[in-house]
């Protein structure tokens, strides 16, 4: 019998694998370097940069095999459903990690500002513990920790960076378009287009932090305003980086002509991460530069 | 049907040995592996857990310093929450979806092996702390700022033993959303699934929604020591009370991931030996539903009182209050399935019967903690270890004990020694009580938890508590003994264990194929109501 006459009934069911036990092993060295490095104990600086090194080679290794089962035609629609559902299930779990830290922003201004100034039924801690506080933001708390400094605004690199990534966001989709229609040269072009402005937000991004720490002496110190900017900002500028590199694969994949108009999972995962990125950006911008 | 159905195997190439173990892609391999593991933790939690009784045999200080005793506190909850629920379950779903929803495996096998795979390193990480110069993190398995912050060595290595937990459990998660929602046999209807099923695909998205949030939670503690943020620090705009409201975020629905799937055992197991379809199948999946959703705005009733606004304390004792709606439905249902059934008896109905009748208890302990002026005098006593420890050791552990004696004939194809197991159930059943009720008495009289020494006058009652504990643990030695014996051999298991069982486990062979359905059953197989048979 043919595999593509029934492709929909076949169950797929992978061979044993060793990649998972390297990237847990992978995992265990980088945190075990992280933690001797924070201790300062050991060479940690250079188990955690082993560890990161095996998990490197084991994701090379997993997705190469998984991108040879899809060029074998291995994967029929239902796994490729499967693929879908734990893509979308996966963002969801970043949607909620990112609210964890928007819930600390949200909790800090609305909350404990007017808290800490005696607000609720906090009267004694502003008449006795930290007296006469008066709520503000951008706020580095009653103890002004970290010194006076600038905080940021939505007018400047971070209008810019709106911008960029937004665009991104539509070339990504017309590189999509391009893809549907079987035209590869509209494909690479706009997908490099997006690559290009993904590692551009990420060197304005750094040019932004830089700035904020050197000239407006805004550090992780600075209090919660420090904080919340920082962690916000910095986790977002790692996912956008990890996105522009899935994106770099993906362009090689293109370049090599892996997808077909109509089974190309991975780079519509990729889109999907990269608007994940993009969406997150909005609220920050609204939440952390704008408002 | 029209449509042909062939399972890749591959046979050649197998490994064997411990390899076999180390890189199965099999969902059977997958979900032991996981149940092991969880039987192990269980007895390492249980070690700590018998120190811990041990040191409070008397007043005054005898075995161990208090700063060991927070450890065992702490290590006591984070290994068997992290390390033997949770697993237990999974191991679970693992054995059980494929084979419940008609499916040859889970949807992503090689993760599979991976969500398994990190859990081991995970414990080796967080139990190595014991060893570290300072000893074990002791604040607790909630890890309050700033005492956490206060740890030594141990903390960093904590906190990353806790971000591999996360990263295994939401991809367990994903796995088992993703074999429900699409590896169901054609006919199987979102409405047509058993009930364990259903919990788990609730369970696995709450997994999913609040893992995140404690690695979030965690990451910024360890940014507060390392690299001088101030989300937990008040002179910085921060605030410790932060910690708390992000932590029980995750720690509320958390609990429900620790008990949802208990209800879904159950409910497969009480219209076995009830030889009944279960009552109000449509209200228990919505009860499940609305107990997940409730459990996202439930959180603040932890932190009574931290000093939040009246408002708030008001808003989350009413919406804890009305968690017991729900949960009432399904006890409700569990009983009305007994009703005027033809009940048998066996090991896993005792469990369950058990189960009804404890969790319950824990279920009220909670509702009287849901009152905020009540629960200013219960908090930090006693009186909250008793409510959980209803709820999660004769709630969940008594269910996933009852899971593991009704579908052991499957695994294994051997029947346990009921008799040995009966053992088992009423030495469990009375000690834990013997174990768990006289703590009601001990917090409502004051006596405070995580605390190594106590007055005279709570003498008795920890000594009666610690005797509970001891046979407690020691009954879990015969639960080894059953498993071990039934693997081993027993009486041949036919495909339908038990003559009231219905559902698709039950139409394959014990053992069970090692693929579990490498044909999709034929859809009348699949009962128009769960369990609505012939």
């Amino acid at each position: 019998m043919s595999a593509e006459a029934h492709a929909g009934s076949h169950y797929y069911l992978p061979h044993p694998s060793h990649w998972p036990i390297l990237g847990s092993v992978g995992l265990f060295t980088t945190a075990v370097g992280g933690a001797l490095w924070l201790e300062d104990m050991g060479f940690g600086k250079y188990v955690l940069l082993l560890g990161l090194i095996i998990i490197c080679v084991m994701m090379f290794g997993w997705f190469g095999t998984v991108i040879r089962e899809s060029l074998s035609g291995t994967y029929n629609a239902q796994v490729d459903r499967s693929f879908r559902w734990g893509m979308s299930f996966f963002i969801f779990s970043e949607v909620m990690f990112f609210g964890g830290f928007f819930g600390a922003l949200f909790f800090a201004r609305v909350f404990v500002e007017n808290w800490l100034a005696g607000g609720s039924n906090s009267l004694f801690t502003n008449l006795i513990i930290w007296k006469g506080y008066e709520p503000v933001w951008p706020s580095n708390g009653p103890g002004n920790l970290g010194g006076s400094f600038e905080g940021m605004t939505a007018t400047g690199l971070a209008a810019i960076n709106t911008l960029i990534l937004l665009s991104s966001g539509l070339t990504v989709t017309i590189a999509h378009w391009g893809l549907k229609e079987g035209n590869r040269k509209k494909l690479c072009w706009f997908l490099l287009f997006t690559i290009i402005l993904g590692f551009a937000f990420v060197a304005l991004q750094g040019h932004e932090f830089l700035d904020a720490w050197y000239k407006q002496h805004l550090t992780l110190g600075t209090g919660i305003y420090g904080s919340t900017f920082f962690m916000l900002t910095g986790f977002h500028g790692l996912h956008v980086t990890i996105g522009a590199i899935m994106l770099t694969v993906i362009l090689i994949r293109s370049l090599r002509g892996h997808f077909t108009p109509q089974h190309h999972f991975a780079f519509e995962a990729v889109s999907w991460y990269w608007h994940f990125v993009d969406v997150v950006w909005l609220g920050l911008f609204i939440f952390v530069y704008w408002l | 049907m029209n449509t042909v159905a062939v399972v890749h195997e591959y046979h050649a190439g197998h490994p064997s040995g411990l390899w076999r173990w180390i890189t199965t892609t099999n969902h059977k391999d997958i979900g032991t592996l996981y149940l092991c593991f969880s039987l192990l933790m269980f007895f390492v939690g249980g070690a700590f857990a018998m120190l811990i009784r041990a040191e409070l045999w008397t007043p005054g200080m005898q075995l161990m310093d208090p700063e060991f005793f927070n450890e065992m506190t702490a290590l006591h909850g984070l290994v068997m929450i992290f390390g033997a629920i949770m697993p237990a379950f999974v191991g679970l779903a693992n054995w059980m979806i494929p084979m419940m929803v008609g499916a040859p495996d889970m949807a992503l096998p090689r993760m599979n092996n991976w969500s398994f795979w990190i859990l081991p390193f995970a414990f080796i990480l967080l139990l190595s702390t014991l060893f570290m110069p300072g000893g074990a993190a002791g604040a607790g398995w909630t890890m309050y700022p700033p005492l956490f912050l206060q740890s030594g060595v141990a903390m960093p290595f904590q906190v990353f033993a806790i971000h591999l937990m996360g990263i295994s459990s939401v991809m367990g998660g994903i796995n088992i959303i993703a074999t429900i929602l699409n590896l169901r046999a054609p006919g199987m209807s979102l409405m047509k699934m058993p009930m364990f099923v259903w919990s788990w695909l609730i369970t696995a998205y709450l997994l999913i929604a609040v893992m995140p949030v404690l690695a979030g939670a965690v990451t910024m503690m360890l940014m507060d020591k390392y690299f001088g943020t101030s989300f937990f620090n008040a002179a910085g705009g921060g605030d410790p009370v932060l910690y708390q409201h992000v932590f029980w975020f995750f720690g509320h629905p958390e609990v429900y991931i620790m008990i949802l799937p208990a209800f879904g055992i159950i409910s497969e197991i009480i219209p076995t030996f009830s030889r009944k379809p279960l009552f109000g199948y449509t209200s228990m999946v919505f009860a499940i539903a609305s107990i997940a959703f409730l459990s996202f705005i439930v959180w603040a009733h932890h932190m009574f009182t931290v000093g939040m606004p009246l408002a708030a304390d008001l808003f989350f004792m009413f919406t804890t209050m009305l968690i017991a709606v729900p949960t009432g439905v399904k006890v409700f249902n569990w009983v009305a399935t007994m009703w005027r059934g033809a009940l048998s008896f066996e090991t896993p109905m005792l469990f369950a019967v058990a189960f009804v009748f404890l969790f319950t208890i824990g279920g009220f302990s909670g509702v009287m903690l849901a009152l905020v002026p009540a629960d200013w005098q219960y908090h930090q006593t006693y009186f909250v270890v008793a409510h959980f420890h209803y709820v999660l050791v004769t709630g969940s552990a008594f269910a996933i004990m009852g899971a593991v004696y009704y579908w052991l004939p499957k695994w294994t194809g051997h029947m346990y020694n009921e008799t040995l197991a009966k053992w088992h159930f009423w030495l469990s059943v009375i000690s834990v009580n013997v174990l768990y009720f006289p703590m009601h008495f001990l917090g409502l009289a004051g006596m405070p938890r995580r605390i190594p020494d106590y007055p005279v006058q709570f003498t008795d009652l920890n000594q009666i508590v610690s005797v509970g504990g001891f046979v407690f643990g020691a009954s879990q030695l015969l639960f080894v003994a059953c498993i071990i014996l039934c693997v081993r051999g027993g009486k041949k298991a036919e495909a339908r264990a038990w003559d009231g069982a219905h559902g698709l486990e039950w139409t394959l062979p014990s053992p069970a194929p090692y693929h579990s359905f490498a044909e999709p059953p034929a859809p009348n197989l699949i009962w128009t109501h769960p369990y609505q048979g012939s």
